[in-house]
Formats: structure tokens, sequence, C-alpha cells
């Protein structure tokens, strides 16, 4: 019974005809394999409305990187659990920690010092209404990732808040995001303005998140 | 005009929505337990709780507090009973004195959320609240023996 279906496989399907088949089948395979490792997200329904154009996603993100890089950024997103300050990222004066739910301990929360607002004068408390660490469950880390594994990081929906890639493009836009352009007296900026910022973090999220090569 | 609640008593005051919640406090209602230490939120003495939270009362507008509840010193307890008070005259944690109004309200809500802390969650807690004159391991002993009195104790 085995030789006889195989046979008849046969006369369906010429061997070079199955040659070729198992090709275009392991291509799509792949395909669809590169693209869910790149779009590691909830919602991935958005996927066919973008250009995947990985050059240009990758170019775009090593000036998004940048940015996340700066003390603006990453002093909230530190690797071990205290927040970090000032240029050279040394850790939060206080003994501040990141608690459960990333808003501080005890006496040491956040919004006990940094207030809805900044606080006048040259380098006193930064302020915004939601000012906080990521949570103790998902730390969303930039301290010592390589624009590789932040990339990666920031597309997969486990590691980056539950955002799918409408969402993080939403995210950019938060108070606290454009916060980082504006720390009260005394502090640097990110390397490039907020506007520039949307620009390329859009065009790097738009054309497919890629991740650039380790 | 804002509202405010302080210490469970209803207060309206007419001031500038921006001015610190520590001015209104001292300067406008008159309790004067809470002190002006640093004025950027580096040093603690200006800690009051605002619904339960130690906040910098230097840097933190009346506006915020509006219609919310805050705890001086003066209201922590009823008859200046609460452990932490006790405990503190106890063993005679001050020396000056001036920054204790801020360690003692840091330390309620240490105490409210972890009731039997250790030395690491002392520090967690109390690093921000600096004290010139370096009283610091009685401050410790205070709190671990308050912790222990008020297993017996009601805090308000």
């Amino acid at each position: 019974m085995k030789e006889q279906s195989e046979i008849k496989l046969h006369l369906l399907f010429p061997l070079k005809t199955m040659i070729v088949m198992a090709v275009v089948l392991l291509a799509i395979s792949m395909t669809f394999a590169f693209r869910s490792r790149n779009n590691i997200m909830g919602n991935t329904k958005n996927d066919n409305a973008i250009n995947t154009d990985s050059a240009e996603s990758v170019k775009a993100f090593m000036q998004v990187y940048k940015v996340l890089m700066s003390p603006a950024c990453m002093n909230c997103h530190p690797a071990g659990d205290a927040p970090l300050q000032g240029l050279d990222g040394h850790p939060h004066t206080m003994n501040v920690k990141r608690g459960k739910d990333g808003t501080g301990l005890y006496a040491a929360k956040c919004s006990n010092c940094h207030q809805p607002q900044n606080t006048p004068g040259s380098h006193t408390p930064p302020g915004s209404p939601d000012w906080q660490l990521p949570p103790e469950n998902m730390k969303m880390i930039f301290q010592g990732r390589t624009p590789h594994q932040l990339a990666l990081q920031l597309m997969n929906y486990n590691q980056n808040g539950h955002k799918n890639k409408e969402q993080l493009i939403a995210h950019a836009r938060t108070t606290l995001v454009k916060k980082g352009w504006d720390l009260g007296e005394g502090r640097i900026q990110p390397p490039m303005s907020y506007s520039s910022f949307v620009i390329v973090w859009d065009e790097w999220i738009k054309k497919g998140g890629y991740a650039p090569g380790q | 005009m804002i509202s405010l609640i302080v210490n469970q008593k209803p207060y309206q005051v007419e001031v500038d929505p921006n001015m610190p919640l520590l001015w209104v406090i001292r300067d406008v209602i008159g309790l004067t337990g809470t002190k002006y230490g640093c004025g950027v939120a580096q040093c603690g003495a200006c800690t009051v709780h605002l619904n339960g939270e130690a906040v910098r009362s230097c840097v933190t507008r009346v506006s915020r507090a509006s219609g919310q509840k805050i705890v001086t010193i003066e209201g922590l307890s009823e008859n200046n009973n609460h452990p932490l008070q006790l405990t503190w005259q106890e063993i005679d944690v001050p020396q000056c004195g001036y920054c204790h109004s801020g360690q003692i309200m840091s330390a309620a809500v240490l105490l409210r959320e972890n009731p039997n802390p250790t030395d690491k969650n002392i520090d967690e807690a109390m690093s921000g609240n600096i004290c010139r004159c370096g009283t610091y391991l009685r401050i410790r002993k205070a709190i671990h023996m308050a912790a222990e009195r008020q297993k017996t104790h009601t805090i308000l």
C-alpha cells in the first residue's frame, strides 16, 4: 500500500515539481518566522499596512538608540533597581529604589519629591504626573543594551509593557516621554529635538521595527 | 480660595496656588512643627503626609493638596502618643531636633506599610531624611522599638 501511494504521488507531481514546491514552502515559512521574530506583538493587524524596509528601519533605529541611551531616558530605565541621576548616570541619591510597581518604596516614593510639574530652580526635582520607573516584573532596561538587544526588547510585546506597534507609536506622544525634553533648569536634553525623535521613532516602527545586527 | 483638610480639620486659605504647602502649613495655618530645611526636596525636614504619603512640602504646591488630607507632626497622634513619638522620647533620639518632625513622619509611613522592617527596609525608607547631628543609629533603633510597640498600640 505504501509503495502504491508513493507511486501515485509521483504520477501526480513529478520529482522536479515536488522539489520546487518544497523550496517555495520553506521560503514562505521562513518569511513568516522572520516577521514574527521581529514583531513579537499582541496585535500585528497593522503589519499589512506598513512598508517593511529593513535598511531604512535599522537606520532610523540607530537615531532612536542615541536618544534612548541619553541620560534623559536611560536614567529611568536602569539595569538595577535604583534610578540613575546626572549625566554620568550615578545611582539616585537617598537610596531610592524601584519598588514593586516602579513608584518607589515607603517614604521614598517618586511622587513624594517629583511633583506633577518641574520644581523651579537649577537641578531641582523634575516632575510629571506619572513620574516612575518601569515596574519590577517588566523592567524595560535600557542601560547596557546594545542597539540589537534594545530594538528586539522594544519590539517584544512581553518585554515592552505589552504594546503593539500602534501603541508604541502612541507611547512616544505621552507626557512622560515628552518630559525627556523638559527636565527643568540645568539639565541637558537628548541629542535631537523631540519632533525629530518622533519622526525617526515612527519610521523605525512603520518600516518594520527591525533590529540592527549583533 | 483653596480648601485643605489638615489634621482632620478643614481650612480655607486665600493664597497663590503655586505657594509651597510648607508655607501654608507654617505661615498661614500656623502649625510650625514642620520645618524648612533645604527648600528643594533634598533633606526631608519638611515631610508631611498627603493622603498618607510622605511628601516634601517645600516643593509641593498647595494646589496639589487642594481638597486633600494632610497630616503634620501635630496631627500624627492625639496626645503625642504614636509609638514612634513615645519611642523617640524614651531613648532621646534627637540631638538638635530640627529634622525629627520629618524623620518621624517618614518612619510612620514605613511602619504603616511594613510593620516589621529590617535594617535594609529602614535604610530604604529613611535615607532621604538627613540629620546633621548624625542620629541615624538612634533613629534606626527607635524604629525597631516602635515596631514592637505598635503591635500593642492602635495607630491613627
